[in-house]
């Protein structure tokens, strides 16, 4: 059998999607910016595109969605942004969560080497960041708090609306990477006081190279490229049209079948956490109470990450681990250890994230080969065999 | 192309030699549980060539490929060799391993090493100290203790 559990990578492309985007590929190729009316109908298509973009996001106007070549891009533009203005009226410091993704963490270090101050915040053992957090970091001189919505390890979702009504009330520009949240759990820029927002249009079906940055009508973006007048000059390039227009299909079906797809992927999640729960000394990672849908974090104690990846992918299950050696580094994932997971136990983490398209004979096989894949990974583990003897420390 | 060689992935996925000797003459353990790599080496020694070998191994995937690996290159010969096995021969021998996963067959290298010399010790063999030295988790800032 072949699984796919890796949805919190990249999705597959749906039909709609699909659908919405071929004729721009093939029939409408017409770049936008041409006078002919054969390539007015395709700048046509990239405003409708923009306005269905628009209103699944809550946002007032479509003149506040900018199309981006990724998540990555739209997070870096926000944060440069934010600094930039901050900088012009002397405010050079943000405020963030030490669980980012490293678009947001590797921005903030570049504008710390430009003489930018950064407050990381904890995000406390249960991934989720405290409103009162934010509101002690806060400073004079703060010029963005950017807090992601919804982690893309452990799948944690963030008190968004209420540090968005914090910096409103503060007046300072609010920004979340919700590129796991978009799509699949409730986003409104309005009513949870959004100031700039990025998404990815590969996490929820449509294809990769094509994101979107919300930012609110009396926020000056910065350019990252110069050039023509696209994106009302923000970002010049000529448009991914079929790009774009599958973002919007995917995210306008994503947002029409939300319920039925959070219940359909939350029953398969929990059954999950159920049995693999059952694993002797493993770890459910993260708070089940504010969570995504689809995603499920464990950490099973005495084995390594990688290793179990490569069993279940012989098995044929695709997933993810935060351990050292999937990270490319000394160090396992930054965001187990953030949670306060010791590094021992963060090596022998598993990522198991389901899309709406996942069955439930899909769950009922993981939870049959996971279990069989860590005790073989166990028998062989000179750290298990110590634990069994008792010569060394459980850690859950 | 694929992470690892076919080699590795057959070493991973059927590992030689795996367990434990209850009787070993010698055992040797390197890396730490924080760096996400303990290897765990048991040898028997008659008349100065390993007659068994059997590791226990905590890591990822070229980790359990490197010590099986190591494990069946010291197999049947003798000691003297064993103590010699180099990091190098273990990643030929396995067709290559990627840039940074090589620290993993520095610690198969390493872990054949400290069993050997834990059969020295125990039998009072001198050998060269300097030479064979144990570099434990050389660029881990992790290192336990």
């Amino acid at each position: 059998m072949f699984v796919y559990a890796d949805n919190a990578a990249t999705t597959c492309v749906s039909k709609a999607a699909l659908d919405a985007m071929l004729p721009y590929l093939t029939v409408s190729y017409f770049n936008p910016s041409s006078l002919y009316s054969s390539a007015q109908k395709v700048a046509e298509a990239v405003a409708e595109a923009r306005e269905t973009v628009a209103a699944c996001l809550g946002a007032k106007s479509p003149r506040e969605i900018y199309f981006t070549s990724c998540g990555s891009e739209a997070d870096n533009q926000a944060l440069v942004s934010c600094a930039r203005l901050g900088a012009r009226k002397g405010k050079k410091h943000l405020i963030s969560t030490k669980f980012e993704h490293h678009a947001i963490l590797h921005t903030l270090k570049a504008l710390e080497k430009e003489g930018f101050e950064v407050t990381l915040l904890d995000v406390h053992e249960d991934g989720v960041v405290r409103v009162e957090d934010v509101a002690a970091a806060i400073r004079e001189d703060t010029c963005c708090v950017s807090v992601m919505f919804a982690n893309n390890e452990v799948g944690t979702v963030q008190p968004i609306k209420e540090i968005g009504a914090l910096c409103r009330e503060k007046g300072i520009p609010f920004h979340t990477d919700a590129v796991q949240a978009a799509g699949h759990i409730p986003v409104d820029v309005e009513e949870m006081n959004i100031d700039l927002l990025s998404l990815s249009g590969h996490k929820f079906h449509a294809p990769k190279g094509v994101g979107v940055l919300y930012c609110r009508k009396n926020i000056p973006l910065f350019s990252f490229i110069e050039g023509g007048a696209q994106e009302r000059g923000k970002r010049a390039g000529t448009e991914n049209v079929a790009g774009i227009v599958a973002l919007a299909a995917a995210l306008k079906e994503s947002c029409d079948h939300m319920e039925e797809n959070a219940a359909k992927m939350i029953a398969m999640r929990d059954r999950l956490f159920a049995e693999l729960g059952k694993i002797p000394h493993s770890k459910i990672n993260g708070s089940l109470e504010h969570h995504v849908p689809g995603t499920v974090n464990m950490c099973f104690e005495g084995i390594e990450g990688e290793s179990l990846l490569l069993l279940l992918d012989k098995n044929g299950i695709c997933a993810s681990s935060g351990s050292a050696c999937t990270s490319g580094s000394l160090d396992p994932s930054h965001v187990l250890l953030s949670l306060g997971i010791p590094h021992e136990l963060a090596h022998g983490s598993l990522r198991l994230s389901i899309g709406e398209y996942n069955t439930m004979e899909e769950m009922e096989y993981i939870i049959e080969t996971v279990p069989k894949a860590v005790q073989y990974l166990r028998d062989m583990s000179p750290v298990w065999d110590e634990l069994q003897k008792g010569t060394r420390q459980h850690l859950c | 192309m694929a992470l690892y060689s076919d080699k590795v992935m057959d070493h991973f996925q059927n590992p030689r030699n795996v367990g434990k000797l209850d009787d070993a003459d010698g055992i040797g353990e390197v890396g730490n549980a924080k760096c996400g790599d303990i290897m765990r080496m048991y040898i028997k020694v008659e008349d100065n060539i390993i007659t068994d070998v059997k590791f226990n191994t905590f890591g990822c995937g070229s980790a359990i490929a490197t010590s099986s690996m190591a494990t069946e290159l010291i197999k049947g010969k003798p000691i003297e060799e064993a103590l010699e096995l180099s990091n190098k021969a273990v990643v030929e021998a396995l067709d290559g391993l990627p840039a940074y996963k090589l620290h993993c067959s520095v610690l198969a290298e390493q872990a054949v090493r400290a069993a050997v010399i834990d059969y020295y010790e125990k039998h009072g063999i001198p050998y060269d100290k300097e030479k064979f030295k144990i570099v434990d988790c050389e660029d881990c800032e992790h290192a336990e203790g």
